[in-house]
């Protein structure tokens, strides 16, 4: 069967005798069948917390944004905190689609397809936070270089605010690209079965006419290896790119050169604390138990045991040079002994917590290979997460080099509701993208299962 | 049977290892060629066996990344260096190569970028794919799970279908 030789001594990567038609039906089903009560109850939730957000927002943008909770000194706080959040999470989906496809790991094709999917759902939300930080969203064209009605005005190509620019706004179109070259085989699939005619007409136009033959296959096996090479690359400058935001500056906690790689940790390990969110539920709602295994899961904690031991020695790093340099604002920084006893000290131990101590339960083999105590961790992580990036703002600019000027931070209630309102949009997608995408990559998927299995069920 | 006109034979599989020895028995037989292989995913070994032609994708793809390259080059030049330089945290504003370490970011960026779309645009144009065709399988169960062979021959169809009906064909389907 295809490339794919599985060894007697592993696990299988998709449980029960399931047959090509299987793995199609299966599929299928949510795309065919009506929508559930408890699907109709999610997108009703998230319409309201998107509704909340999109009032934010335009509150926002008519009043200025000095209805957010910032300040003088703390001049970034959760508007950044949440666009470096939403960036890290949007980096598992193309990690384990580019890198995982050039390591040749097979258990990647239950879970590419909807990890993807979710990290283009959370770049749009990160992309959000800086143009509606821009305080009139409406120049938002300004930062590409186009010709312009003030003569010379171009942007600046030193500054490490345009770096991200391109770097975002390109990660989320070859993300999408390679999203999409993935799909089509599989709209043709759902175009070939469908009956209603309107979703047959809107999957014909989206899966191009394609029929499968053998030189279509033949290029897109070649694509999806190069799209996965040019990713590769992707993936890491992205997020080393946005380290540079911070580290590229003489703000005390921020100027490290620590923080590209640690950054590129720290994303990968929220990115999938993430996909264990999201997959925790699409398992059991699309009941894809047999594709969405305990093996599964258990790979996806090991990464996020060794991402969260990378992020681990950043902070002690972090701790030591701080306290090596011997500067008396370092002694400020948002891991530093003056953080955990400071006005913040509810932030800096929920990074500890949520970041150090409870990852660590995933040593032991029984919790990470249980769905339960995965996915509470996994949303552990997703906290700690959003608080180490709101102390490294928050913290180290609100100790800055004026010690006359130290404050701290109240976010308002149009702060948490922008937040809230990007959380509502990203599942408002995902829910739309669960009943009307194929969640799980089948064509490549129906390359790893058995023909023995199909023969001795067309034999009984 | 006519033996004088050209026959369309559409023989479906549901084993792509099965298909792989249906192939063979094909080649080997005489007055015959296949047309088209249709299969619901990609099959290893598959182009080797039909022979197809390399691909020029990785080329391509290297060509389009070097345009962005040279494209972004240019661009961070002329914006930076010729039309409008300015004194920028003392960055050296009158040489491109000096100032480099602050261009690598978008020069990457925008290699990428060309390089990953026009490929993709390459792809769809030489697998003739856009958005609305008709599809192109004859039989729409090779989205599924069955595997299609599509072959012309030129004399007496029936011993080779009897031969292929043998070695696991599932279905004969004989097209004018």
């Amino acid at each position: 069967m295809s490339n794919h030789y599985e060894s007697p001594i592993r696990n299988p990567l998709i449980l029960g005798k399931k047959t090509f038609k299987n793995i199609t039906n299966d599929i299928l089903k949510p795309i065919k069948n009506k929508a559930g009560n408890l699907w109709w109850i999610a997108l009703f939730i998230s319409v309201l917390a998107f509704l909340w957000g999109i009032m934010c927002i335009f509150y926002t943008i008519g009043t200025g944004i000095g209805v957010w909770g910032l300040n003088k000194t703390i001049n970034w706080a959760w508007d950044i905190t949440n666009f470096v959040w939403w960036v890290g999470i949007g980096h598992a989906g193309t990690l384990i689609s580019a890198v995982l496809l050039l390591f040749r790991q097979k258990w990647r094709l239950s879970i590419n397809r909807s990890a993807e999917a979710m990290t283009i759902f959370a770049v749009i939300q990160a992309g959000l936070f800086p143009i509606i930080h821009m305080g009139r969203p409406w120049n938002a064209h300004w930062v590409l270089p186009i010709p312009n009605q003030f003569g010379t005005l171009w942007p600046n190509f030193n500054s490490p605010l345009l770096w991200d620019v391109f770097a975002i706004s390109t990660y989320f179109s070859v993300s999408t690209v390679f999203w999409f070259m993935g799909l089509i085989p599989d709209f043709a699939m759902i175009r070939d079965r469908i009956s209603n005619p309107f979703q047959k007409k809107i999957y014909s136009i989206l899966s191009f006419g394609w029929g499968g033959t053998s030189k279509e296959w033949k290029r897109f096996e070649e694509i999806s290896l190069i799209l996965a090479g040019l990713c590769t690359p992707l993936v890491f400058s992205v997020h080393t790119i946005v380290s540079f935001d911070f580290s590229t500056s003489v703000i005390k906690g921020w100027h490290s050169t620590i923080f590209p790689p640690y950054f590129v940790a720290g994303a990968i390990f929220s990115g999938f604390a993430m996909v264990q969110t999201l997959l925790g539920v699409a398992r059991k709602v699309l009941s894809l138990e047999s594709y969405i295994t305990r093996n599964h899961i258990e790979y996806m904690n090991m990464i996020i045991l060794l991402t969260g031991g990378i992020v681990f020695l950043a902070y002690i790093s972090e701790f030591i040079l701080a306290w090596y340099s011997g500067s008396p604002f370092e002694k400020f920084i948002y891991f530093s002994k003056e953080a955990a006893k400071g006005p913040f000290w509810w932030a800096f131990w929920a990074l500890i917590i949520c970041n150090i101590i409870i990852p660590q339960f995933l040593w032991i083999r029984s919790i990470r290979r249980s769905f339960f105590w995965s996915y509470v961790i996994a949303i552990i992580i997703n906290i700690g997460m959003w608080f180490e990036r709101f102390d490294i703002i928050v913290l180290n600019l609100s100790h800055d080099y004026l010690p006359s000027s130290w404050t701290g931070f109240i976010p308002s209630f149009v702060d948490v509701g922008i937040f809230i309102g990007t959380i509502g949009l990203f599942f408002i997608l995902y829910l739309l993208y669960i009943r009307t995408f194929p969640v799980i990559s089948q064509s490549e998927l129906k390359t790893i299962l058995k023909p023995k299995k199909e023969d001795e069920l067309n034999n009984k | 049977m006519n033996n004088n006109k050209d026959i369309c034979l559409h023989v479906l599989y549901d084993d792509d290892r099965i298909l792989l020895n249906g192939i063979k028995i094909i080649q080997c037989h005489n007055f015959c060629s296949i047309n088209e292989v249709y299969s619901p995913f990609p099959i290893h070994n598959l182009d080797k066996i039909l022979k197809l032609k390399k691909t020029n994708l990785s080329f391509l793809s290297f060509v389009y990344g070097s345009f962005g390259f040279c494209l972004a080059s240019l661009l961070t030049w002329y914006i930076m260096i010729f039309d409008w330089p300015q004194n920028i945290g003392g960055k050296p504003s009158f040489s491109w190569i000096k100032n480099i370490p602050s261009f690598i970011p978008v020069i990457f960026e925008i290699s990428i970028f060309f390089s990953a779309h026009l490929m993709c645009i390459s792809y769809l144009i030489q697998c003739k794919l856009f958005p609305g065709f008709s599809p192109k399988n004859p039989d729409p169960r090779t989205t599924d799970n069955m595997f299609l062979i599509e072959l012309s021959i030129k004399n007496n169809s029936e011993k080779l279908v009897n031969l292929l009906k043998e070695n696991g064909a599932k279905e004969v389907i004989i097209k004018k």
